[in-house]
Parts: structure tokens; C-alpha cells; sequence
């Protein structure tokens, strides 16, 4: 059973301006480990797309199953939990509280979970050490560099182990070389067996997942396999 | 969320804008300030009042004589001496719920014990006096049934009168002389402090009725078995009204009143004095809580409005939150606990303030102030009552915004 499961897809937004159909009829099944690439141009429904898979919205039609679970039929209660538990955001803006600290901000989404600050802090501070900024825990995100923020927001996204990432742009407001790092660490989280959804409109960004999907109008027009899902050598191929 | 947290984090967002928390608190700080202070005040100015009727004697009346008219002019109420004994003798047995009735004379004197003297004024007084003022002696013994009967040429000193005529020395068994007559101090007074309307009431001496009538006051006493006023003391204060009626009825009868003359006395309640007191002290508490209440409320549509601004600066939090997780209540609690923690220290500020204000009157004014536990509570209560009703809206508002959109919003 594939990790993610659509079927027939819609999503229809109902404006002043008349309907418009944002996501029309979109079947995809997205395997455990995988590595995913969307792409496509602004208004292709690549971000609609995103938002539904993200349990953020629900479907004007069709099916959606994550881990099994049938995401159309839930209310909000219940897309709060499985967006809680199944599900780590990376955005382009990072998204950091700028109040409290680095592993405050990780500690976020444990919190809600309802585990106790002493679990947290543990946790928290091992999803700052898998990206490298454990001595960093203390500083706020304006004491930090963009690099270092996404790295602490990518922390987040791990700390309830969910089976899903969701990176929307994440390299978007990043500087080449800090946007090479970056790609390279999910790269590293892929290998270990994260799977990742990764929007883009990065060509260069997209080379580097093991599938490709393009989106237009609202459909799927490419879906492309690069690499198979169990290549353990991804980074060798993607240096050629 | 848990609690702890939500209120940990509510203290974190209050303190990353204090000054503008601290002008938000503002309303509620003046609000609670207000309440407490017009609680300390107000219930020190009831018991001030209550300890001054405490000091008349609860439930009393007073019978004085009524005006005499000589030739063509009226001399005015108390003029009269047409009161006797034995009318408070006939109250005492026939006006229900009576429990004491106390005649009295007065007068002015100088009393003398050696080399120094002191003027102040007597009362020639029977025994029902001490029950119907409750006031008892605090050294020596009050007069006894024999003394009082037969008119004994003995004293009892008010504190006033025997500090400045003995000073540390204790004046009982002494001579004191009144009018050249030598009397003997048989008892000191317990102190009653000021009256009413600011007068020492402990600048006085009492001697048995008969002794006062025949050998110091004389004037228009000479008439065997009249009286100045006659004190009435009632059980409870329901009988008050009823037994001023038949007390007018009782002695219009004895003194052969009849028809539409005017009465030879008038009888006065003097619980209604100390009532009106009371009434006025009330009026100037439900003035100061009115105050109160407009401040609270203005203080609340503060907070209510800040916490809009905060919703609205804080829309990419909110999405980021439920990105994470959060379920629309852990967004509306973390809210609604954000304003009730703001209004609650408010509260606690003002309780601070409204006590230091009600310090402060009770030193410079003299007026005495009671910060109560009930008033903290109450205003504790009030003030994380209003967090709660004007900080529900805002937070309803944050836990209704659409995840995509408060993500997008810049």
C-alpha cells in the first residue's frame, strides 16, 4: 500500500468571478521513501495540490488516503492530528516563532502532541543535532542565518517522526550554495528513509528527487521516474 | 496544549510587548484599583459608623421634655421639666420590648479633687443607664442599688476627667468635690472615644440620680422626681417603631394630654441618625463601584482591542500552528488565556494600587480603610472575568482563520 493514495482528485474554489477549477481529477500514488518533485507553473494547482496532501484543505471531490487513513472524511479536529502526527511542513519563508528559541520553535509541534517538556527537550535537541545545529539551540531565528533557520524549521518537521515531509520551495529564498546544502540534507533524510514532497520551480531543484510529476491546469502531465525508489546511490547519480 | 504551557507562553507574548500590555492593563489596573479601594474605604466608614452606634447603644431612643410657653414666648424643646422617674418607670413596665429606660439630669460643673481641677459635665444617672448606653466601668464597681435609692454622695469618673484631674494615680476611694460637695470615687469608666459628631464622650463624671438632682443640679430638677431626658433601650430594632408609638401614647396619658394638644415631649429614634449615616456611606461605595464598573468595562473593549491587533500581527503564527498541529480550540485557548492573563495582572496590579490608595486615605484623611479578602477575590475574580468575556471574540477569530490563508498572509 502506497503512502499516499489519490484518486480522481478535485478541488473547485467558487469566487466572485465564477468557478474555478483548481485541481481537476488528479490520481497519484506516492511510494514509502520516495522523493517527489512537483513542479509546474504558478496556477498549475502544484500548490492546491500541496495544500490537500498537507491536510491543510480538503477535497471539493474524490479520495485521499494518508498512512491509510481516509483524509476527506475528517473534520478539523482530525486533520489537526494527522497534520500533527504524519506530516512535517518546510516552508519558503521558514516560518519560525521569533519570540523563543531555536529549540523552543522544534519543541513546537511536541507540544500539541502532548508530551511533557522534559521528553521535548530531549527530542528536540536530537532533531537539532541530525541537522547539525545542537549548539545552536539557544539561539533565536534573527540570531541565526537563512540557512540555519531552515535547517532549525527542517528540524521541526522531524520531531514527531511523521511519515511525510512536506517541503514547499524550501530552497526559495536561499542563496545557491546555502540552497545546495539544504537540498543536500533532505537528500541525506531521503536516504534514511524520509519520504519527501517537494515543491519547486527549480529545474536544478528538480534533478535531484528520484520522481518527477508536472503539473498543468490542474492535472498531472509528466510523472517521471528518475531514480527507483530503493537506489541507494542517489547522490552519486545526481553529481553526474 | 496543557495549562502551564498555554499561560507560559501567554506571560512570553505579554512580555515581548510590555508597554503596550502595560497601557492595555491600564483600564483594569484603574478599574480593580477603584473597587478595592472603594471597599477598604467603605467598609471602614460602616464600621466606623458601627462602632459609634456600638458607642450610643444599639436600638435606643430618646425621650427629652417638650417647650414651654411663658409669657407668649416659646422657650424651645427640652425647656419643659415635665418628665419624671416615674414616666420611665411606666415605660420600663408597660412598652413592650423595652429593656432599659435610663433617666437622666445633666449639667456643666467644675469638678476639684487637691490642687487641681477640671470642668466637664455630670449626669446624675440610675442603673439602668449602664445597660441602656452599655457601658460599664473598667476599675472599681458601678453604683449599687442601695447608693442610687438613697441618693449616696458617691462618683464614677469618665478616662478624660480622671486623667486630668489624678493622671497615673488611681483615683478610686479619692475625694473629688462638686459644687463643695465631697465625693467619693467608687469607679473609672471604660473609654468610648468620640461620638458621632465629635465629641470626647469620655470628658464626664455620673453620680446617682437623686445626688445629681438634690445636690448639684437643682435648677429646674427642684421639683421632686422630674428628669433631663429619659434613654430607651429596645430588645431588637423592630420594636423600635412600634414602642415609640405606644411611648407617646403612654405618656400623653400620664401627663393628661388630650385631643389635639401638642405633646410635652418628643421622643427620637437614634438608630435613624446612625441609619442615615450608614445610608450616606452606601451611597458614596455604589458612586465609586459605578466608576469601577465603567473603568473595567473600558478596560476590557481595550483588551479586546489589542488582542484584535494581536490576532492580526500574529496571523502567520496562528498558521504555522495549526500547520503544526494545533487543533482550532489549543488556538482559541492559547488566545483567550493570553487576555485573561493580561486582565488578571491588571487586576493584581490594581489590588495593589487600590490598597495603597486606601492606606493612603486612611493616614491623611483619618478615615479608616479594610482591605478585605473577599474585595481581592472578588476583584481577582472580576477582572479574569473580564479577560474571559472580551478576549473570547479575538480568540474565536484566531481559531477560525483558514490555515492556507494565515500562512500566506504577510
Amino acid at each position: 500500500m502506497a503512502l499516499i493514495e489519490t484518486r480522481d482528485l478535485r478541488r473547485v474554489y467558487d469566487l466572485d468571478a465564477g468557478r474555478v477549477v483548481a485541481l481537476d481529477g488528479v490520481s497519484l500514488d506516492i511510494e514509502q521513501g520516495d522523493f517527489v518533485a512537483v513542479m509546474g507553473p504558478s496556477g498549475s494547482g502544484k500548490s492546491t495540490f500541496m495544500n490537500l496532501v498537507g491536510c491543510l484543505d480538503r477535497p471539493s471531490g474524490g479520495q485521499y488516503r494518508l498512512a491509510g487513513t481516509e483524509v476527506e472524511s475528517l473534520d478539523a479536529d482530525g486533520l489537526a492530528h494527522l497534520r500533527n502526527r504524519e506530516i512535517g511542513f518546510v516552508f519558503q519563508q521558514f516560518n519560525l516563532l521569533p519570540r523563543i528559541d531555536a529549540l523552543s520553535n522544534v519543541e513546537l509541534p511536541m507540544i500539541y502532541a502532548g508530551f511533557d517538556r522534559k521528553v521535548r527537550r530531549e527530542c528536540a535537541l536530537q532533531a537539532l543535532g541530525r541537522v547539525g545545529l545542537a549548539e545552536r539551540a539557544h539561539h533565536r531565528p534573527m540570531q541565526l542565518s537563512g540557512g540555519q533557520q531552515q535547517r532549525v524549521a527542517i528540524a521541526r518537521a522531524l520531531v514527531n517522526s511523521p511519515s511525510l515531509l512536506l517541503a514547499d520551495e524550501p530552497t526559495g529564498a536561499l542563496d545557491s550554495r546555502t540552497a545546495k546544502e539544504i537540498l543536500g540534507l533532505f537528500q541525506e533524510l531521503n536516504r534514511e528513509g524520509a519520504t519527501i514532497v517537494l515543491v519547486t520551480h527549480d529545474a536544478d531543484v528538480g534533478r535531484h528527487a528520484r520522481r518527477l510529476i508536472r503539473f498543468r491546469d490542474g492535472r498531472v502531465i509528466e510523472d517521471h521516474r528518475q531514480t527507483p525508489v530503493d537506489a541507494r546511490d542517489l547522490a552519486a547519480e545526481a553529481a553526474e | 496544549m496543557r495549562l502551564i504551557e498555554a499561560i507560559r507562553s501567554a506571560f512570553s507574548a505579554i512580555a515581548a510587548n510590555a508597554l503596550r500590555s502595560l497601557l492595555t492593563m491600564l483600564g483594569i489596573v484603574i478599574g480593580v484599583a477603584a473597587v478595592i479601594a472603594m471597599v477598604a474605604i467603605g467598609s471602614g466608614a460602616r464600621n466606623l459608623v458601627d462602632r459609634q452606634i456600638r458607642s450610643l447603644g444599639a436600638n435606643l431612643a430618646i425621650v427629652t421634655p417638650g417647650n414651654v410657653t411663658q409669657g407668649g414666648a416659646r422657650l424651645g424643646a427640652g425647656a419643659a421639666s415635665s418628665l419624671t422617674d416615674e414616666d420611665a418607670h411606666a415605660i420600663r413596665r408597660e412598652v413592650d420590648g423595652v429593656v432599659a429606660a435610663a433617666p437622666f439630669v445633666q449639667g456643666g460643673v467644675q469638678v476639684v479633687a487637691g490642687g487641681s481641677n477640671w470642668g466637664t459635665r455630670i449626669y446624675g444617672i440610675d442603673l439602668d443607664w449602664f445597660s441602656a448606653r452599655e457601658w460599664d466601668v473598667a476599675t472599681g464597681r458601678t453604683f449599687d442599688p442601695e447608693e442610687v435609692r438613697r441618693g449616696d454622695i458617691v462618683i464614677l469618673l469618665g478616662q478624660t476627667v480622671a486623667r486630668n484631674l489624678f493622671g497615673e494615680d488611681d483615683p478610686i476611694g479619692q475625694n473629688v468635690r462638686v459644687r463643695n460637695v465631697p465625693f467619693r470615687v467608687i469607679g473609672v469608666m471604660a473609654s468610648k472615644g468620640q461620638s458621632a459628631f465629635g465629641q470626647d464622650q469620655d470628658d464626664v463624671v455620673f453620680v446617682p440620680l437623686d445626688a445629681g438632682r438634690r445636690r448639684v443640679i437643682g435648677r429646674n430638677y427642684a421639683k421632686d422626681g422630674s428628669v433631663g431626658s429619659i434613654f430607651v433601650k429596645f430588645a431588637n430594632e423592630s420594636d423600635i417603631e412600634p414602642g415609640i408609638e405606644s411611648m407617646t401614647e403612654l405618656l400623653r396619658q400620664r401627663h393628661r394630654i388630650i385631643g389635639y394638644q401638642e405633646d410635652d415631649f418628643s421622643i427620637r429614634n437614634l438608630t435613624e441618625i446612625a441609619n442615615t449615616a450608614s445610608a450616606s456611606a452606601n451611597t458614596l461605595s455604589m458612586l465609586l463601584a459605578a466608576v469601577a464598573a465603567v473603568s473595567l468595562l473600558v478596560g476590557g473593549i481595550g483588551i479586546m482591542n489589542i488582542m484584535l491587533v494581536s490576532v492580526t500581527e500574529r496571523t502567520r503564527e496562528i498558521g504555522l500552528r495549526l500547520a503544526v498541529g494545533a487543533r482550532p480550540r489549543d488556538i482559541r485557548s492559547q488566545f483567550l488565556i493570553e487576555a485573561t492573563t493580561l486582565s488578571t495582572l491588571g487586576g493584581a496590579l490594581g489590588i495593589g494600587l487600590g490598597a495603597g490608595a486606601a492606606y493612603l486615605v486612611a493616614q491623611l484623611a483619618g478615615w479608616p480603610s479594610l482591605v478585605s479578602t473577599n474585595a481581592i477575590l472578588i476583584a481577582v475574580g472580576f477582572s479574569a472575568l473580564v479577560g474571559i468575556f472580551f478576549g473570547f471574540y479575538p480568540a474565536q477569530r484566531a481559531a477560525k482563520l483558514d490555515p492556507i490563508e494565515a500562512l500566506r498572509r504577510e
